[in-house]
């Protein structure tokens, strides 16, 4: 279990005060100017040797991230960070700007600085109305104690923050769809390459990096890369922020080591499954679109990346929704399938027709209309989208059926039976 | 240059090629929907999918360039499962109504859903619906056959250059949609037809006319403007069913104008299918002996130097060459081709001919519009100018004479001859920028010289291209925009006032002093006839009962440009043979066939039976036309020191883009366009929604 000296958010939960005082009392701001003063190949060194990897699902190590940034393109460079936090069951990213918002923004300012950038844009998610409000208020205080804006923080480095509120949609959480919204246009992911290190915001080199990703800088920088890779298991080094929520008994999120065993994870913090952890139906480990996992791999697993991705599933944004006995886990995933339907861009073939197609027949798994074939058209038809979209939303979309069907196909299979049975009873 | 192999095969591309573009190299084909050569680059309908060694996912082989020592497979079952998934994606929610569909048997998806599809589909819930939208009289739509390939908004976007599609709403639901549902304010909107890869937008004026294994195939020019646009005549039986472009990527590339490609309705009405001899007041039908025979007793009474000829807008070389001949005949010097009124230098090829060819102006990097709106007279090369414009934001545009709804931006200058003369001294951006321009063009609108100081405008636009060093060594950047299809063929042929002649308004000046005692019009119906004298007895050659045909005391009936051979000589000088789709109606006539047998009967026959002895005749007097399609290269010779030039602001000719020519007058389809395009119609225009 994580130290409490080796917490980076000490205020997670809000008990202290959110404003530039404050987070200065828990450590934020000091001298900054000396980190700035290493050099940009010192920080991305460190975070090199840190072995963060990105927190916003894909888990890309952050450092090999900034260098692709090109040191000579003439043209400005820009950081993006990507607080449209939407993935169903994830709420670390919320919890950081309310109540560590200080910790983002000098974040911010180190991670432009590394990678040549003088102005960064953070893109909010619109729902978060107050947090944006938070967000700028923070961002107003740093301006006026000098810590953005012209030589900011005394560093020598003019750096100038701003916010950008988006309208809603899951996909702008996609790093170039994300990109394109800012611009002003519809949010509709981009074709890849070229990436947005070399063309990104307005044709220019960017980096889009997530906010728990950019908020962890500033301590990994101050207390130094090797005291994060002694954190956590080769290859998933570090803290995480876990976001437990469903059938638990004290919903909550949590800064853990990266390697917890989930069954831990969640009796230690989350006061463990409503009616014992016997009670377990499945659990989904990282946000909506990763794979469920039965009760079975989920009394051994542990909560990093390459775990997860052995069990066939994947940390993502490592938002945990847990199910008990009680779930009707069928009409849980139509209900995701619904979700991935209602957000998809509608840009590429496969996502637009797909989705829709995984919907209405999931809306029949729910009550058994259909027949037992089409559980195996169901994967058919996610394989027929998986990796042929321009962004991951395809991929997305198909995953959270392909859990159902890999791990409680008997009991579509039952559920298709009991309806037959039922239609032949009353003809 | 990166060096790849395809499917085992090794080529070496430009950098930056796409893994598309190198497969055609190589003959390789690989199914597309959203992807268009000349349009850019979504890689939305994933139907290009293909395998790269090394590369976890199938890469969208239209938007990956390629690399070095790439190993790409079009045909591997990954690839051949991928294209599959798509092209089932792609059917479960289209209608599959192809037995009605205008698309069917030239439809992209049919053909490749045979060629890379499965053969059932696996989709048993209800299909999607989506609303049909209204996009004005020349496009129906059916929006539920859409694939969302996103072609017509890139095309209206980028070469169209209005904003007026759209994809509103996301997801499954998304929809191509104008904004405002009303007509596509372009002059191109035509070739969202074309574009389109499934029957979404179809032709409205063709729309359940035919199919197109039942069409036969005309490739011909367009006479519509001067540009010459290669188009092909697609005819049933007698009737031209529709108007499709030629691919010619010296002129129109793979567009053509709105006009080219509706106006043809118009040569089913109001046709001229016989002779008509004037009884009085009324004009009665006749035979043709019967026509010819009074024309030659008319003539027979007159001096041959009494006898004026006008040549019309849409005629072809040959008959321009028969009738100069027969005027030559009957020793006549009164024969004239600019009807229009306009006055320039007809002597002097350089100076009337688009001396840039239509492909060069896009290297242009300076650009001078003098009296001309070249959005209506010549939609091919307005496009041209705005694909340079495209490539080139700061393209610099200037503008002299009336302000234009250009779509693209521009510098406007000012009216008239004193901005024309005041560009020397001017210290605008646009003026700084011709200077330096390397690729310098002016472009002068022939409808600006429709007036008396017409030549002095043409030589003073001439003397600024001298000094500003637009035309040089290996770079002419002179360029007159005619409107007419017929004005360079006529002017090449010499068909201008001779030694003593009168020009056209003179000829019809002259008819009440009797110096003028016959009129022969070859399709001349846009001149002006106030003045001419009931004394004169006037012969009109022609396919339509229009402006000429009233004032006529005979009538001949000829060939529209679609029921005839003849070579169309166009603005840049490119001659350039059209050919014959379906048969002149009734009694009517190709038109030199109708000079020679009238020779005949007038005593002076001419020395041509047939059409290659009179293209020889036509050749061996002027040898420039040996060369077919190819651009005439003129040496510059200067026009001399222009006289002095009025006060008023330069004028463009063309008030009305889908109304020009006897043709496009008659047209029902060009009649609602016009209608639409003034505002002037019942139709409901509302919000979309």
């Amino acid at each position: 279990m994580l130290k409490d000296q080796d917490r980076m958010f000490t205020n997670l939960y809000g008990w202290q005060g959110a404003d530039l005082k404050s987070a200065q009392k828990r450590g934020s701001w000091d001298n900054t100017k000396a980190l700035i003063k290493k050099g940009r190949e010192w920080i991305i060194d460190e975070m090199k040797a840190s072995g963060l990897r990105g927190r916003g699902g894909a888990g890309f190590p952050t450092g090999l991230k900034w260098s692709f940034m090109p040191k000579d393109s003439g043209k400005p460079h820009y950081l993006v960070i990507n607080a449209d936090e939407s993935e169903p069951g994830t709420c670390k990213d919320r919890d950081i700007i309310r109540h560590e918002p200080q910790k983002l923004i000098e974040g911010a300012l180190l991670a432009s600085f590394a990678m040549q950038a003088h102005a960064c844009y953070i893109y909010i998610r619109g729902e978060f109305y107050r947090e944006a409000e938070i967000l700028q208020a923070a961002i107003d205080e740093a301006y006026d104690a000098g810590m953005l804006g012209k030589n900011a923080a005394k560093s020598g480095w003019d750096f100038d923050l701003y916010l950008h509120r988006g309208a809603g949609a899951y996909i702008c959480g996609e790093e170039t769809a994300l990109l394109s919204s800012l611009e002003g246009k519809k949010g509709m992911p981009r074709n890849k390459p070229p990436f947005p290190a070399m063309a990104g915001l307005y044709s220019c080199p960017t980096t889009v990096n997530n906010v728990e990703t950019i908020a962890s800088v500033p301590d990994i920088l101050r207390r130094g890369g090797s005291w994060f890779a002694g954190l956590g298991r080769e290859n998933n080094h570090g803290t995480k922020l876990f976001c437990i929520s469903g059938h638990v008994n004290r919903p909550c999120n949590v800064e853990e080591e990266l390697g917890i065993p989930m069954k831990e994870l969640i009796e230690k913090h989350a006061g463990g499954v409503r009616g014992g952890w016997d009670n377990v139906l499945a659990v989904i480990p990282g946000g909506s679109s990763t794979r469920l996992l039965p009760k079975d791999i989920c009394d051994e697993v542990l909560m990093d990346f390459d775990s997860l991705r052995a069990v066939n599933s994947g940390l993502g944004t490592a938002g945990l929704i847990v199910m008990d006995k009680s779930t009707d886990i069928i009409f849980a995933i139509a209900r995701l399938a619904r979700f991935y339907w209602h957000e998809s861009c509608g840009q590429c073939t496969p996502c637009r027709e797909g989705t829709g197609w995984l919907y209405k027949v999931m809306q029949r798994m729910v009550t058994g209309h259909a027949r037992v074939d089409e559980i195996d058209m169901l994967l058919d038809v996610g394989a027929q989208m998986e990796g042929h979209t321009i962004c991951a939303h395809g991929d997305a979309s198909a995953w959270p059926i392909q859990g159902l069907i890999n791990h409680f196909r008997p009991e579509m299979e039952k559920r298709i039976m009991e309806y037959r049975t039922r239609a032949v009873d009353a003809a | 240059m990166p060096k790849l192999t395809i499917d085992g095969i090794e080529i070496t591309v430009e950098q930056g090629t796409s893994i598309l573009q190198a497969a055609e190299q190589l003959g390789i084909e690989i199914p597309r929907f959203c992807y268009h050569d000349r349009l850019s680059v979504p890689a939305n309908c994933r139907m290009c999918l293909v395998e790269v060694e090394g590369a976890p996912k199938p890469v969208a082989s239209c938007a990956q360039p390629c690399g070095n020592d790439m190993k790409v497979l079009t045909k591997s079952p990954k690839v051949v499962k991928a294209r599959q998934g798509v092209m089932e994606f792609l059917l479960i929610n289209h209608p599959l109504d192809c037995p009605i569909c205008d698309q069917g048997g030239e439809c992209d998806l049919q053909d490749q859903s045979v060629a890379y599809g499965y053969d059932r589909s696996r989709y048993a819930e209800n299909k999607r619906a989506v609303k049909e939208k209204y996009l004005g009289p020349l496009i129906d739509t059916h929006m539920n056959r859409c694939i969302q390939c996103t072609r017509c908004i890139r095309f209206s976007e980028e070469l169209g250059g209005v904003e007026s599609l759209g994809l509103i709403g996301r997801g499954e639901v998304v929809e191509i949609a104008p904004y405002v549902e009303k007509m596509i304010e372009s002059e191109l909107s035509g070739n969202l037809i074309d574009v389109c890869p499934v029957g979404a937008l179809v032709s409205r004026p063709y729309e359940f006319k035919a199919r197109p294994w039942e069409l036969r195939k005309t490739e011909t020019i367009d006479v519509m403007d001067a540009v010459g646009s290669n188009i092909r005549v697609d005819s049933r039986g007698n009737e031209v069913l529709r108007v499709l472009p030629r691919l010619n990527e010296e002129i129109n590339e793979e567009w053509i104008g709105d006009k080219t490609r509706f106006a043809y309705d118009g040569l089913k009405v109001q046709r001229l299918d016989r002779p008509y001899i004037r009884d009085g007041k009324k004009l009665r039908e006749a035979t043709w002996e019967e026509a010819f025979a009074l024309i030659a007793s008319k003539l027979e009474k007159i001096d041959g130097k009494q006898i004026g000829a006008l040549v019309g807008d849409l005629a072809a070389m040959e008959e321009i060459k028969a009738l100069k001949d027969l005027m030559n005949a009957w020793g006549s010097p009164h024969t004239d081709c600019l009807i229009d009124g306009a006055v320039f230098d007809a002597e002097n090829a350089g100076g009337y001919l688009f001396n840039t060819n239509i492909a060069d102006i896009e290297k242009a990097d300076a650009i001078l519009l003098v009296g001309t709106n070249p959005r209506w007279e010549a939609p091919m090369i307005n496009l041209r100018i705005r694909k340079a414009a495209l490539a080139n934001r700061d393209l610099p545009i200037g503008v002299i004479g009336e302000q234009l709804d250009l779509n693209y931006k521009y510098e406007y200058l000012g009216a008239g001859a004193d901005t024309l003369t005041g560009l020397r001294k001017s210290k605008s951006a646009f003026v700084k920028a011709l200077k330096k321009a390397k690729n310098p063009v002016v472009i002068l609108g022939a409808g600006a010289l429709r007036r008396k100081d017409g030549k002095a405008i043409q030589q003073a636009v001439a003397q600024i291209a001298e000094e500003f060093k637009i035309i040089k060594k290996d770079w002419n950047g002179f360029n007159m925009l005619h409107t007419a299809a017929s004005r360079i063929g006529a002017l090449t042929l010499g068909f201008v006032p001779g030694r003593g002649g009168y020009n056209a308004a003179k000829m019809i000046e002259e008819t009440k002093s009797g110096k003028i005692k016959a009129l022969y019009l070859m399709g001349a119906d846009d001149v002006n006839f106030k003045g001419l004298s009931k004394k004169a007895f006037v012969i009109y050659q022609g396919h339509h009962g229009d402006h000429g045909a009233i004032h006529a005391d005979v009538i001949l009936p000829g060939a529209a440009y679609t029921e005839k051979a003849g070579v169309y000589m166009n603005v840049e000088g490119r001659a350039q043979i059209a050919r014959q789709a379906v048969f002149p109606p009734g009694e009517a006539r190709e038109d030199w066939k109708i000079l020679r047998a009238l020779s005949d009967f007038t005593g002076s026959p001419l020395p041509y039976d047939n059409l290659q002895g009179l293209r020889a005749a036509m050749v061996t007097d002027h040898p420039e036309l040996q060369d077919i399609n190819v651009p005439m290269k003129v040496k510059w010779k200067g026009l001399g020191v222009p006289g002095k030039i009025l006060k008023a602001g330069f004028e463009t000719s063309i008030k009305n883009y889908y109304q020009t020519n006897v043709i496009s007058r008659h047209s029902v389809t060009m009649a609602e366009c016009t209608a639409e395009a003034s505002g002037k119609t019942n139709k409901k225009v509302a919000a979309n929604g």
